[in-house]
């Protein structure tokens, strides 16, 4: 029941909204007319569209591979034995989590042109002569958001790549050694393959969470300056809650919808495997 | 032997360094929350704070008691929902095996997909006719979606592992199904069960985009909209923000300290298991 009316439902409705046309007087009318592809026509029609789509791709690869990359630096290193190792390694889970607003709020602070840190860092070690507008650049904002959100993604890669590594029997890495097989060798040609399971299950992961990406970008640009940030799921909140067009936004919802629902039978595929190979 | 040891040391000296550097951003929230509004404009920017100053707090206290309630009301209230609906669920989930138990999870998987922008979308459209945008409930609801999903996912591959002739020698000494469930279920399943309470508690205190869109009543806006609002603002008194901040992230920094061994659990078993 529950699900029906809470899954099932918003994406009934979700669809049903956007060939309406669905605004603000429709809640007090309760009329919604009925206006057919229109919502999506407008839709293309908008610049927006096109800059937040090609935004959002920015967006999820970006984090994706950094978020991947530094978090199996790390679970490949937080495999080593050493002392407070298990404690440090939680410590890490902290920003993951923290209220993802509260951690916008700490980078609009880092990013600050005149007293941020990142803009002192950077200058200190002579990288740049004039500090950089991180927030209120076009350049920069998609930039900057990124950098926080890898920067939140980064542990929960870490912990669930760890987990896969743990799983690789140890007899294996012995027998590499044995063969004469460096660090890196037995990197690649143990560590890597057994864990194409879990790396893939982690990635479609994030593929769904940076497609759900909002927190972040809402609490560090707003999708601006202009529209440099906004990725489609900013811009159909705008689409909604600011232009109480909520045709055209569900009109953007079900674009998301369709893309993540992909991505999460990917997903299922890959886990059942990951489940399997774990068997 | 020593040579191992010494090699363990350098390893933790390096994951200190990580640590450090990545939970950097974690330390200047409390440094600038510490800070007085002049110190705040130095540059460089000081690394601790040149004078304690509690101003910060007082003014977050001051300004966020609403806001603070609102947060544990949605914070409680997705626990207590999510609790309710999950947990039975979860054990029903665990002890049929049928096609349409399979294909239940399927959709439930898959349903934990879907982008919140299209939930806020649609259940505003549905609380707005059923006149809740002004309750708590249409809020703590919309967080529940998002808990329920997640812990019975959690909670089912634990209760997958309770031993069935546990169940059936209860049922033969007289117990009803709800008595199984309250009495053998429940408590051997107990990490898992404190895993998804923690994570829906979380999950109701860190919402943002369900709090800034099914929410008009002002007395209701919890900590993260009143951060959000807070950092819009033109100029924005950093160390009351910060202080702010840091009130928001205390219950994730309590339950990683409480309950370390369940934030892990949660996270592998909602990733993996099947």
């Amino acid at each position: 029941m529950f699900v029906a009316i809470f899954y099932l439902y918003p994406i009934a409705k979700n669809v049903a909204m956007s060939f309406q046309s669905y605004t603000a007087t429709s809640f007090v009318t309760g009329e919604a007319p009925f206006v057919g592809l229109r919502n999506f026509g407008r839709l293309l029609n908008f610049s927006d569209f096109r800059s937040s789509a090609i935004n959002t791709v920015i967006f999820s690869v970006g984090s994706l591979v950094f978020q991947f990359v530094i978090g199996l630096g790390l679970a490949v290193f937080f495999q080593k034995r050493f002392p407070l190792n298990g404690v440090l390694r939680s410590l890490l889970l902290l920003p993951w989590l923290m209220p993802v607003i509260v951690s916008g709020a700490i980078w609009v602070r880092l990013f600050d042109l005149d007293h941020g840190v990142v803009n002192f860092a950077l200058h200190s070690i002579g990288l740049v002569s004039q500090p950089i507008p991180w927030l209120a650049s076009a350049q920069w904002a998609l930039v900057s958001v990124l950098i926080a959100n890898i920067w939140i993604g980064i542990p929960f890669n870490l912990v669930i790549l760890h987990g896969g590594l743990a799983a690789i029997p140890a007899e294996l890495y012995e027998a590499a050694s044995i063969d004469g097989a460096n660090a890196w060798q037995r990197f690649r040609y143990v560590s890597w393959p057994l864990l194409r399971p879990v790396s893939t299950v982690v990635l479609v992961l994030g593929v769904i969470y940076t497609l759900r990406v909002f927190d972040v970008i809402m609490s560090i640009t707003r999708g601006g300056p202009g529209n440099a940030s906004q990725t489609l799921n900013t811009w159909g909140y705008q689409l909604s809650f600011s232009r109480l067009d909520f045709g055209l936004g569900a009109a953007v919802g079900d674009i998301l919808i369709v893309v993540s629902m992909a991505f999460g039978l990917v997903y299922l595929r890959s886990q059942r495997r990951a489940a399997e190979a774990s068997r | 032997m020593t040579r191992v040891l010494g090699a363990g040391r350098g390893s933790t000296v390096i994951a200190v360094v990580i640590v450090l550097v990545l939970l950097f951003p974690l330390y200047w929230i409390v440094n600038v929350s510490l800070m007085n509004q002049i110190d705040i404009l130095r540059s460089p920017p000081p690394f601790i704070p040149p004078q304690v100053s509690l101003d910060g707090y007082r003014a977050a206290f001051a300004e966020a008691g609403t806001t603070l309630t609102s947060s544990l009301v949605y914070g409680v209230g997705t626990v207590i929902a999510t609790m309710t609906i999950a947990t039975p669920a979860a054990y029903a989930l665990s002890r049929l095996t049928t096609r349409v138990t399979v294909a239940f999870l399927f959709v439930l998987l898959l349903a934990q997909t879907i982008p919140g922008i299209v939930m806020a979308n649609s259940l505003y459209a549905l609380f707005a006719q059923l006149r809740w945008l002004s309750s708590y409930q249409a809020v703590i609801l919309a967080d529940t979606t998002i808990a329920v999903p997640f812990a019975i996912i959690v909670m089912r591959a634990f209760m997958l592992s309770i031993p069935r002739e546990l169940i059936e020698a209860a049922v033969i000494d007289g117990a009803g199904p709800w008595r199984v469930f309250r009495s053998i279920v429940v408590p051997l399943s107990r990490n898992a069960v404190v895993a998804a309470a923690l994570f829906a508690f979380l999950f109701g205190w860190g919402d943002f985009l369900f709090a800034v869109t099914l929410n008009a009543d002002a007395h209701k806006v919890p900590l993260t909209v009143g951060i959000y609002r807070f950092v819009g603002s033109y100029s924005v008194a950093w160390p009351s923000l910060m202080a702010l901040a840091v009130i928001a992230s205390v219950p994730a920094a309590i339950l990683l300290v409480a309950a370390q061994r369940f934030v892990a659990t949660g996270l592998t078993a909602g990733a993996i298991k099947e």
